[in-house]
């Protein structure tokens, strides 16, 4: 067991977090976990905060110029979000690991020892980051400073370690449930662990050809992105569901398949989308344009699924904030991945919008949407069973309001930004592409548009909408189940092996 | 499970995510042996590094309806013709410092990176620099000191000085020459270059 290597500074911290709640009634699996979710929702937090400040530099461009520079707060920005999400992943998938195995969890102690190994990285990380920001135009840099590619900036040394972490990862999850027993999810699972580790191999080199370093930086951030986080996301929605609903087993691993076939067989070639302008050949037009314009045929699946799901059992879940996250996620991958995603990807539209604020927009609403979604719907099934597994269904204490409003802040917010992005996009296209030939003049003409501005300001205040809901959701995940004496509500949870 | 309708079962949609993944990764395989010998530096679509000597012309092909760079007749950078290798150094200190520098979490580059400061695939051909005389001399100017240099167009957004050395300015410069000779397919759309070749 974990309990030694559990009695780390994180105990007190996770202690006074969950004074009163049910610790020791977890397993090995569960309680690291909660200590992924604890670092995710830290991550989070570092998230909001420096899309807060970027998207203020926007509108006040001498705010901390020279101090903390755009550059910088757009990449802590966006790298705290892979990262929380990530941790989100792994948070979910030992979370349901053990239960899903059958088994305790394989080298417990090893995967602790990681838990510290990883975040320690990603400290440093961030440190080096704000501290250093940048360095010399030399490989040194790119070993120890940032590599300057987006999404993975990451230097050469955290890469080595992230890579090293994840297969001792892979190596706790496979063998929990090599030990165990498999089933069609966690089969799933573990193969996309292995395409999502592999794939990362493919950023982790320099090229003077920048053509080349695009073709293979895509690798990563598409068919992470469009592909493997898809599927790993499925297949914990899978699990998800038949916990919150008691949805059968058979069918959720059906259309688990289902789910995979249609997303790889979309998202691989997919990934032709993003090469239409960096120096490949042209067939890519035709291929990119028409696989991704099917990347959202799943994602409608998806919905399709969730709310069967949903209606087929009455809406009798034995969680309601999870379920309703689970529900935000189906629809906001949908919305967010596939509508936005869709709406630019035919080359002949996005000859005008790549580059622009449409992308801005597409990206966060499918980031939310997608990933961010169904790490919270987990946080709150793993809160439920750390609270005693007490009742999270209807009529909670307070009528569950800070759930409720956290949920239509966070969403709200989400969408209203996304709308103020878009039609600055909308605008920059117009402007800077369409009538004044992407010129730098016409860039910034169109920048200095009122719509383009107006958009940026609304941007701006529905992103403090979004960050009042994300103290909400954190006092609620600091409240909710607390002092309540009702047991978790039944549900017809199957077995792990029905049929 | 023997009632489920064959369309309906676990098993053929089990083999169906199977197949269809190694087929369509198998494809890809495929067509990237192909992309990549097609952007190798110095193939077609990607100019060798020694492009920096040119001029570089980006002019309107009319069977391919858009904008193509075509490597016109000798204008070496700042003055110097270098050889091959010579070239690629300094594109790849340029590439490093563009790295190193982080100018892709403001700028995109091939339309990707961040949407703070204007795209740079053709910033080598920008109408802004005026002439091509004065190009290489306010493109200096401009990335050592960009505080003092900056020209916001009413924006207020200016470039951080990012304290790059001399040697590390010629090689952005060069970094930057050699991406506007990239075939893009057209990107960034409607995009007419600075005036080349004339007095």
């Amino acid at each position: 067991m974990a309990e030694a290597a559990i009695a780390s500074p994180v105990r007190p911290a996770l202690d006074a977090v969950g004074a009163g709640d049910k610790t020791s009634s977890l397993s090995a699996g569960q309680r690291l976990a909660l200590k992924y979710f604890l670092v995710a929702m830290v991550l989070f937090v570092a998230q909001m905060l420096f899309g807060l400040l970027a998207g203020l530099q926007f509108l006040y461009p001498e705010f901390l110029y020279g101090v903390l520079d755009f550059n910088v707060n757009r990449m802590v920005h966006i790298n705290a979000m892979i990262v929380w999400m990530l941790y989100g992943f792994i948070g979910s998938i030992y979370w349901l690991v053990e239960d899903e195995a059958g088994v305790e969890l394989v080298g417990a102690k090893l995967a602790n020892i990681n838990f510290w190994v990883l975040t320690s990285a990603v400290a440093v990380v961030v440190v080096v980051y704000l501290v250093v920001q940048v360095g010399p135009g030399n490989k040194m840099s790119i070993w120890f400073i940032n590599e300057g590619r987006e999404y993975i900036e990451a230097p050469r040394w955290a890469d080595i370690g992230i890579v090293v972490c994840m297969g001792v990862f892979f190596y706790t999850v496979a063998g929990t449930f090599m030990k165990g027993r498999w089933s069609g999810i966690s089969g799933t699972l573990v193969l996309d662990l292995i395409a999502l580790a592999g794939l990362y191999l493919a950023g982790m080199f320099y090229t003077t050809n920048l053509s080349v370093d695009q073709y293979w930086w895509w690798w990563v951030v598409h068919l992470w992105v469009e592909a493997t986080w898809e599927v790993l996301v499925g297949c914990i929605m899978a699990w998800g569901l038949m916990k919150t609903l008691g949805a059968r087993r058979e069918i959720v691993t059906t259309w688990l398949y289902i789910e995979v076939a249609m997303m790889f067989g979309a998202g691989i070639l997919g990934l032709g989308h993003h090469y239409f302008w960096i120096g490949t050949p042209e067939y890519w037009l035709g291929i990119g344009g028409f696989f991704s314009a099917l990347e959202p045929i799943p994602l409608v699946a998806m919905v399709v699924h969730a709310v069967y799901d949903a209606g087929r059992h009455s809406f009798q879940s034995r969680n309601h904030p999870a379920l309703a996250w689970l529900i935000a996620h189906a629809f906001g991958n949908f919305l967010g991945a596939g509508v936005w995603g869709f709406i630019h990807t035919l080359p002949q539209i996005n000859l005008y919008t790549h580059g622009t604020q449409w992308t801005t927009s597409h990206g966060h609403l499918a980031f939310f949407g997608a990933y961010a979604t169904i790490v919270i719907a987990f946080i709150y099934i793993a809160l439920q069973r750390w609270r005693g597994d007490v009742w999270m269904s209807g009529d909670l204490a307070d009528r569950g309001w800070k759930w409720k409003w956290s949920l239509a802040l966070l969403n709200v917010g989400m969408l209203g930004m996304t709308i103020a992005l878009l039609i600055a996009g909308y605008e920059q296209s117009f402007i800077e592409r369409a009538i004044g030939g992407s010129t730098w003049a016409a860039y910034f003409e169109g920048q200095t548009q009122p719509w383009f501005v107006q958009g940026m300001q609304w941007r701006m205040i529905f992103g403090v909408v979004m960050t009042v809901g994300l103290v909400l959701l954190l006092w609620d995940f600091l409240t909710i189940g607390r002092g309540e004496t009702r047991p978790a509500k039944e549900v017809h949870a199957p077995g792990p092996h029905v049929g | 499970m023997s009632d489920v309708e064959w369309w309906a079962s676990q098993d053929f949609w089990r083999k169906c995510a199977i197949f269809v993944t190694a087929g369509m990764f198998l494809v890809l395989i495929l067509l990237t042996f192909h992309s990549l010998a097609a952007i190798t530096a110095g193939q077609d679509r990607v100019p060798a590094y020694s492009v920096i000597n040119h001029r570089i012309d980006y002019v309107f092909d009319e069977e391919r309806n858009m904008r193509v760079p075509v490597i016109g007749e000798e204008a070496p950078l700042f003055g110097e013709v270098l050889t091959e290798e010579e070239a690629k150094a300094l594109v790849d200190l340029g590439k490093l410092t563009v790295q190193a520098k982080n100018c892709m979490n403001c700028h995109t580059l091939l339309g990707n990176g961040a949407y703070y400061a204007p795209d740079l695939t053709k910033a080598w051909l920008d109408p802004g620099w005026g002439n091509e005389q004065a190009r290489e001399l306010l493109m200096t100017m401009f990335l050592k000191d960009p505080k003092t240099n900056a020209r916001t167009y009413g924006t207020n957004r200016r470039m951080p000085d990012l304290g790059v050395t001399d040697e590390e300015v010629r090689g952005v410069i060069a970094f930057l020459k050699w991406m506007s000779a990239v075939d893009t397919n057209g990107f960034p759309q409607g995009f007419e270059p600075l005036p080349q070749g004339g007095s």
